[in-house]
């Protein structure tokens, strides 16, 4: 009965397919733009070592939000990362601390023992937290709510409050190192990206995921086993968020009980200014990877003209909600 | 004479594209007078500028002689035009009387709401009209027929004079249908004028005194039902001769396709049994609430069964969840597209291989190719009406989005077909094509059960009907047995 239906023979080409641009792509304009703005109105902003710096910032937050991107598609949420980054980082680096009263044993064990150790303590809070969402229906507010304050309280339990100082350099190399000049950090999140965006695009699980999250009931009567699927992915965010809890230590060279505090916001920023909606079903991860982009890049071109890092939260806060009204907006129609 | 509402050469276009191109109408009072229009005829638009949501082009309204412009729904209501939409919103957790009066509540001596007038005023209001509701309920506890008479009390409540009720019986069964319509009569009788949208003739034969009809956005033609028919009616709403509405081309072999003994699920439905043919067509006709398509529930893994046993080809099999059923053969159409059926926010072509992923991604990775080959076959084969198949679902009409439903379960190749009111808010002419894919599947050889409350639909399809009443079967009748009196009868 309505009149879309009409309308589309003959105008998609002009109305419909503008709007498909801008819904696919005026988030990457947006971003175009301030680097555009940035690099005229500083010289630095254009440097490698700028790009660099831009990027190490990003690759944290991108990896967090590349998880709550699976988990938002889903119509859930995963508030806990901040807190399991806290705890992946603060066990895997008692495995590999050169501290004789911090580590669990007298020498330290090898990275190839400490880094999985972090992801599993990663996948162990993710796949809690799923258990809790799929088979007790939890909303995941809740259930993340609760990880969000139960890891954080582990996470001080293990350490004694106390940070794990002294990492060894075998394990600071995920943080420090490089590969072809390009920071170990990067390269991470460029591979967890494309696989990523291969898993959402290319495969029958990213399908499930948009399908759960587009219509659950039909994703049911689809024969989708939505029930493990919705566990599958706070196990994805929470693995993803123990790496990141890794990066993090290995970058400073000590794992601190009070990490990540309050990193479940900027990922979800991310997420929600790169175009996903909360309400499930719609999104796309290269959206986040910029969303993510955009963060670091006005922060770091207020770091560059010397604002008070004060100003950079309003000027986050007011871009998450400006993202989200241009998304409504456009919604409604052109 | 003067019309309640009369509207001349109404005109609307979005983004270039008439919608409503020449919309007239008459009301009189103390009269129903019916709408038709296939999906996309134009009679949404209308009526939504009836009520101040969207403003006309061109084109006059008249409201008791006198021209009028609404640009709120609220001006509208005011002016005495209230309208009751398909799809109802109440407050759940609030009483009837806190539903008819919201945002009009009686305010007491300090501010707070007199509870005790909005009762009572809401009572009278309900025992005037008949409406066998208390009005301290909660909404939630309400049946959907009942839900409807507590719009219809609202809408009064406004003194509205002038009643939209755009398929009002589209959620309800018989029984309930017939308690609304006692209501419609007592409202024409106290001189009010009903429009009345609805795509089922036969309701519309029952209490219809007048009929506009819509095509392609424009009038094309009015007058009083006694003078015309079902089929002429049938002529001017499509604008085409489409000869016998219900076309059978099946004829049922004597192999079971689907046996079900025993079937009981607490509280639900008890010890159902049914055998179902290849090549035969099984009608269910119940009430609301009758335990049909728990029948189908259980048969798709979705309810849990006590009791019974389901054979497929002869052969029991377990269905503990939807996969088992669909790894044997059963397709389910349900009854609600919209809340079970498909995801509204991807493509057709997404929710046309929905249902058939693992097939489509012989390896982890997604065979793109095969997919949209898969799409392009459905789309052909149900003449699928979209301008590709990667647009939404949402921009279809309902009848294609159905036909998109249908195309993500034959996609499975199955034996036996499940239909949950397959043509529920679908028009005449995509009912047509439903039944006819319906009956070509029944022809080679499929098995396919049909729940409708759609009386007419019941008979017209099946070969054999079975009438479920409070969670049981009543009975088994072959279609030389039954007629619409005594399917209604049994299943009382």
């Amino acid at each position: 009965m309505s009149s879309t239906e009409k309308n589309l023979p003959s105008a998609w080409f002009s109305s419909e397919r503008r709007k498909l641009i801008i819904q696919e792509y005026g988030i990457f304009v947006a971003f175009l733009l301030l680097a555009l703005i940035l690099s005229l109105s500083n010289e630095y902003f254009l440097t490698a070592g700028n790009i660099s710096n831009i990027l190490l910032q990003t690759s944290i937050n991108g990896i967090l939000a590349i998880g709550m991107t699976f988990v938002i598609l889903t119509r859930g949420i995963d508030l806990s990362v901040g807190s399991v980054v806290a705890l992946a980082g603060i066990v895997s680096a008692s495995f590999a601390t050169n501290s004789s009263t911090a580590g669990i044993a007298g020498a330290p064990y090898s990275a190839l023992v400490a880094l999985p150790v972090g992801l599993l303590v990663g996948i162990a809070c993710g796949a809690i937290v799923g258990i809790i969402v799929s088979r007790f229906a939890v909303p995941a507010f809740v259930a993340t709510l609760g990880m969000l304050s139960a890891a954080r309280g582990m996470t001080l339990l293990y350490g004694g409050g106390r940070p794990v100082p002294a990492l060894t350099p075998e394990f600071r190399w995920i943080g420090t190192g490089n590969i072809l000049g390009i920071p170990m950090p990067v390269v991470l999140l460029a591979a967890i990206f494309v696989i990523s965006w291969w898993v959402l695009n290319r495969t029958r699980f990213g399908r499930y995921i948009y399908a759960v999250g587009g219509n659950p009931h039909a994703a049911v009567t689809s024969g989708i086993n939505v029930s493990r699927l919705r566990l599958l992915v706070y196990v994805i965010s929470g693995g993803l968020a123990g790496l990141a809890g890794m990066l993090l230590s290995a970058r400073t060279g000590s794992a601190l009980p009070q990490a990540g505090i309050s990193y479940e916001l900027d990922a979800i920023a991310a997420v929600v200014i790169g175009g996903t909606s909360l309400s499930g079903g719609v999104g796309r991860i290269t959206g986040t990877l910029v969303g993510a982009l955009i963060i670091s890049v006005m922060n770091n071109g207020l770091d560059l003209m010397g604002i008070q890092s004060y100003y950079q939260q309003v000027l986050k806060g007011a871009l998450i909600v400006g993202a989200v009204m241009l998304d409504q907006k456009r919604n409604q129609g052109v | 004479m003067e019309f309640l509402l009369e509207v001349e050469g109404l005109r609307k276009s979005f983004g270039g594209v008439a919608a409503l191109s020449d919309g007239r109408f008459q009301l009189r009072a103390g009269s129903v007078h019916a709408l038709c229009g296939g999906n996309g005829a134009g009679k949404s638009t209308f009526l939504k500028i009836l009520m101040g949501i969207h403003m006309r082009d061109a084109g006059s309204i008249r409201r008791r002689g006198t021209e009028v412009t609404y640009s709120t729904p609220a001006e509208a209501l005011a002016a005495g035009i209230a309208i009751i939409e398909q799809e109802l919103s109440p407050v759940p957790h609030m009483t009837v009387a806190e539903n008819i009066y919201l945002g009009r509540e009686p305010s007491s001596r300090f501010g707070g709401i007199d509870f005790k007038t909005m009762n009572r005023n809401a009572q009278a209001l309900l025992d005037r009209l008949g409406f066998n509701i208390r009005a301290s309920l909660l909404m939630m506890n309400l049946s959907v027929a009942q839900i409807q008479l507590v719009e219809i009390a609202k809408a009064l409540s406004h003194n509205a004079e002038v009643i939209f009720m755009d398929e009002p019986t589209s959620a309800i069964g018989e029984k309930e249908a017939q308690y609304l319509f006692t209501a419609v009569e007592r409202l024409k009788a106290e001189g009010k004028g009903i429009v009345y949208v609805s795509h089922r003739l036969s309701e519309i034969f029952q209490i219809a005194d007048s009929y506009t009809v819509f095509r392609d956005g424009s009038y094309v033609g009015s007058g009083n039902l006694a003078d015309t028919d079902r089929p002429s009616l049938i002529r001017m709403i499509v604008g085409r001769e489409l000869g016998d509405e219900y076309i059978k081309t099946n004829a049922p072999s004597d192999v079971p396709g689907l046996e079900v003994s025993g079937l009981t699920a607490p509280g639900k439905i008890d010890d159902v049994s049914f055998t179902a043919r290849k090549g035969e067509i099984l009608g269910i006709y119940g009430l609301m609430g009758s335990g049909r398509s728990e029948i189908f529930n259980c048969l798709f893994g979705l309810d849990r069964t006590s009791r019974g046993s389901i054979r497929i080809d002869g052969e029991d099999i377990t269905v503990g969840k939807p996969a088992d059923a669909m790894a044997h053969g059963i397709a389910f159409v349900t009854e609600d597209r919209k809340s079970t059926g498909l995801n509204l926010t991807d493509s057709v072509r997404s929710n046309i291989c929905m249902a058939s992923l693992p097939e489509l991604s012989p390896r982890f990775n997604m065979d793109r190719r095969m997919e949209a080959d898969a799409s392009r076959r459905m789309v052909e084969r149900f003449d699928i009406k979209a301008a590709r198949d990667t647009m939404p679902v949402s921009d279809l009409s309902g009848g294609n989005q159905q036909k998109v439903v249908l195309g993500k379960w034959f996609l499975r190749n199955p034996k036996v077909l499940l239909l949950d009111e397959p043509t529920r808010g679908v028009d005449v002419g995509a009912k047509r094509e439903i039944y006819r894919i319906v009956c070509a599947f029944a022809e080679e050889g499929g098995t396919v059960v049909m729940i409708s409350s759609e009386i007419d639909e019941v008979l017209g399809m099946s070969d054999r009907i079975m009438v479920m009443r409070r969670g049981r079967s009543a009975g088994i009748y072959s279609r030389e047995q039954s007629d619409a009196q005594s399917l209604v009868h049994l299943s009382t």
